[in-house]
């Protein structure tokens, strides 16, 4: 594995937005520490008021689903339907649903 | 009296407009993209302090020299930046040094400046750049704890660029020239008052890094007077070429 940034670790950064109630996943970066990840984050991400809260977790500490197990984990939920709310009359007084 | 708001303006704004011109030089070279950012960064913060202290220094000479003119127009005889500020970048050692000698500075300096009210508009431009300024401060002083407290080579390098640029920082507390003009007038204390706080808090940072504290000794002047190194005029050079040799033209 070549590394340009020695041996920083990289770090997943999410980002609360002005509008946004949680945080949403933004991009990575590398940085040397926690307190470094969270500098960076702010500089590379935030550079035009995209936001009022930083998390940075290290990619290491993420467990993510493998592609190759795509079809076991998702292709069951295809064929229910009725998991979905679409049976439901809505009355006309909701406008916002 | 008007004429001495004005050069003391042009103090504050050279030191903004000379530090964001050099640390521009960063962009695109630094060792990594977040540092390269983050410098680019804080070198627009610098220029947009600039601007706004230029503006006003205008205002004050009354003499019709808007920000353009004061920043592309003038000859380095005329610049009243500090002369550490127009030192060469060097290697990010002594950038970062550089960087955190004069952040300790110019933050005590913006928190007298927007703490006060004898002039309004000085404390509005004050209180918008410490902000910048605050955030800076933190950035340099962690490069120097991480640097400092790192490996062998990062804490012999640091400590080289912090003993080069000592000489540089006594320039920070002379009250030489206009300057009493700003503590008559309670716009600012003395500079020479400013010494030991700043001494203390760039102390700390450096006992926290475990570098040692240079010894004072004989100090460099002569960037508030007009007397600066030969680096100041090719700076110029490349800052102003397009201006002078394309006068009033657009993008």
């Amino acid at each position: 594995m070549s590394r340009k940034h020695g041996d920083w670790p990289l770090w997943e950064v999410f980002i609360r937005s002005r509008q946004g109630l949680s945080h949403k996943h933004v991009g990575s970066l590398h940085a040397a520490d926690e307190v470094m990840a969270l500098e960076n984050a702010r500089d590379v991400y935030t550079r035009r008021q995209e936001g009022l809260s930083i998390w940075v977790v290290p990619a290491e500490a993420i467990t993510a689903s493998s592609p190759s197990e795509k079809d076991v984990m998702f292709d069951p939920a295809n064929d229910k339907v009725y998991r979905h709310p679409t049976f439901y009359e809505l009355p006309d007084e909701i406008k916002n649903m | 009296m008007a004429n001495e708001n004005a050069s003391l303006l042009l103090w504050l704004a050279d030191d903004a407009l000379i530090l964001g011109q050099r640390l521009s030089e960063w962009c695109g070279h630094a060792a990594v993209l977040e540092e390269d950012i983050a410098l680019s960064n804080v070198a627009l913060d610098l220029i947009g302090q600039a601007r706004a202290l230029l503006t006003l220094a205008g205002q004050e000479e009354n003499q019709e020299r808007d920000e353009d003119q004061l920043a592309y127009f003038r000859t380095d005889r005329d610049y009243r930046n500090l002369l550490l500020l127009e030192l060469p970048n060097g290697d990010f050692g002594d950038t970062i040094a550089r960087q955190f000698l004069f952040d300790q500075f110019s933050m005590l300096r913006y928190e007298a400046l927007a703490k006060q009210t004898a002039n309004p508009e000085v404390a509005a431009i004050a209180s918008k750049a410490i902000k910048e300024v605050r955030y800076h401060a933190a950035h340099s002083a962690k490069w120097i704890i991480r640097l400092g407290d790192g490996t062998d080579e990062s804490k012999s390098r640091i400590q080289k660029s912090i003993d080069k640029l000592w000489e540089y920082t006594g320039e920070f507390f002379m009250d030489y020239g206009c300057a009493q003009a700003w503590t008559d007038q309670g716009v600012l204390p003395s500079l020479q008052s400013f010494e030991q706080p700043w001494l203390d808090g760039v102390s700390a940072i450096l006992r926290e890094a475990t570098l040692d504290i240079p010894e004072s000794k004989w100090m460099q002047k002569g960037g508030r007077t007009g007397y600066h190194t030969e680096h100041l005029s090719y700076l110029l050079a490349e800052m102003q070429v397009l201006p002078r040799t394309y006068p009033n033209a657009k993008w």
